[in-house]
């Protein structure tokens, strides 16, 4: 890793003002992505901004219908969180399988949401549950946030402060995981919101999103064997040497089934 | 050069390191605490195992600023100072849990942290699935699920002795 200056500023408008002024400086959560990333110098910050010393962009609050989920809160807060397993539970149950114990007790959902990993989970579930994404300048809607592979609205330099995820009538996740790495190969967060029914799918693609036909089909009939009935296209899927497009493509009907199971 | 103070078994030290100095590098480089091992730094093997406040991390994952007024605790701050192991240490030896014992801190430190967050106690499977970040080549993990499985009932009280392996 090659050095860097290391700042721990105490609330956002100080980590904005110490991101603004250098463009090279990088804000660091739980470390979780940016730290393996750095051991590869895949990226060289002249300084990495720690958020963990802003007390504001921690925790769960539940506001009348929405749960506002810190930036900076721990996966492992999130699924053992009372207002998160009482309101969404599939999001509780999706935070309690991400990576492995020692990855959630440091990996935070605006790290993860902030990151756009196709692999990663939160996404699926932020896109899903039609959230929105909460930063120091502006509010925006996860249909416009997630861009493909590892990109975002995120403008440099801009935080991400919090998620407001909008409660809804009811959600599922299944995923299949890489047996090695643990990240996700493909899997479903199906919802009924009330801006309807959405179903998201992560890990095949080079991003997470909205499976049209799934979505037409659970609308018609909210039903497993209604789901299991609309085929993936391979086209544009990963392929890889975990697992071919076609296989991924296979997996895809197979999560959001069993997503759907789980909604109930 | 930045300065980070903390606690480590219970010891507190302030120690010079640079922006991108891990934890596991303070701990074996600078403290010599070299019973925390590096075996992947990738964030994938669990060999560096600590307890940061009361949380298993991969110390390896970790910068040591971010440890600035933290508590940590390491494989070498388990034992009484008479030398009497902790009961996790106990049951990997009495259960055979190591071979060549290079995962073991680190499996150490993720059980001890796992059975303490199950005061109702963990089923096979669930020790199984606690042990995602932990990477053993030798063992083939079920000496290692035995040994947690016996240790939690001395650690909870439900037992004052661990249960001798069976011969
Ligand atoms: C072994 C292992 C297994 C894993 N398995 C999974 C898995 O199964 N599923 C999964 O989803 N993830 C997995 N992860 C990734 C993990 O969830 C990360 O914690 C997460 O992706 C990033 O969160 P973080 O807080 O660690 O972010 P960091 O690593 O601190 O930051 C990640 C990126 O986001 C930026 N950033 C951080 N916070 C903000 C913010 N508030 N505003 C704007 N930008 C920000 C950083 O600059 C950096 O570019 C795994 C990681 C490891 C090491
Ligand atoms: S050395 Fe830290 S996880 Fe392998
Ligand atoms: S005992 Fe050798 S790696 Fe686990």
């Amino acid at each position: 890793m090659y050095d860097f200056a290391y700042h721990k500023p105490t609330s956002v408008a100080d980590a904005v003002k110490i991101l603004s002024a250098d463009p090279d400086a990088r804000p660091i959560s739980g470390g979780q992505t940016l730290l393996p990333a750095l051991k590869h110098r895949l990226n060289k910050p002249t300084a990495v901004v720690d958020l963990s010393g802003i007390a504001e962009l921690k925790g769960v609050k539940r506001q009348g219908d929405k749960l506002v989920i810190g930036a900076l809160t721990k996966h492992m807060d999130v699924a053992n969180s009372p207002e998160v397993q009482a309101a969404i539970p599939a999001l509780a149950q999706l935070a309690s399988g991400i990576g492995d114990i020692q990855v959630r007790n440091r990996g935070t959902i605006g790290g993860s949401v902030a990151n756009n990993d196709p692999a990663a989970d939160y996404p699926a579930a932020v896109l899903a549950l039609d959230a929105t994404v909460v930063t120091d300048k502006r509010r925006i809607a996860a249909d416009d946030f997630f861009q493909g592979m590892f990109t975002t609205a995120l403008e440099p330099g801009e935080l991400l402060i919090a998620v407001e995820f909008p409660i809804p009538e009811k959600a599922g996740y299944a995923k299949m995981r890489n047996p090695a790495s643990r990240y996700v190969m493909a899997g479903a967060f199906v919802a009924k919101t009330k801006s309807g029914i959405r179903v998201v799918i992560n890990g095949a693609g080079p991003g997470v999103f909205r499976q049209a036909d799934m979505e037409k089909a659970l609308t018609a009939n909210w039903s497993a064997d209604s789901v299991g009935a609309v085929k993936q296209s391979a086209d544009g899927l990963n392929g890889d040497i975990h697992g071919s497009a076609e296989y991924r493509a296979h997996l895809v009907t197979v999560m959001a089934k069993r997503a759907v199971t789980a909604a109930g | 050069m930045p300065q980070v103070t903390l606690t480590v078994n219970g010891k507190t030290s302030t120690v010079e390191v640079e922006g991108r100095t891990l934890l596991v590098e303070l701990l074996r480089e600078k403290l010599r605490l070299t019973g925390t091992h590096v075996g992947c730094d990738t964030s994938q093997c669990g060999a560096c195992v600590v307890h940061v406040d009361g949380d298993s991390v991969k110390s390896c994952t970790m910068l040591a600023l971010q440890a600035d007024g933290a508590t940590v605790t390491t494989i070498e701050g388990l034992a009484k100072p008479d030398g009497t192991l902790h009961p996790m240490q106990e049951a990997f030896r009495e259960y055979h849990a190591l071979q060549c014992g290079f995962c073991t801190p680190g499996m150490v430190m993720s059980a001890i942290d796992l059975v303490q967050k199950h005061p109702q106690g963990l089923s096979e499977k669930e020790i199984r699935e606690g042990l995602e970040g932990n990477l053993c080549r030798c063992t083939g993990y079920h000496n290692i699920v035995k040994a947690i499985a016996a240790a939690q009932d001395v650690m909870h009280g439900r037992r004052s002795e661990l249960q001798p392996a069976a011969e």
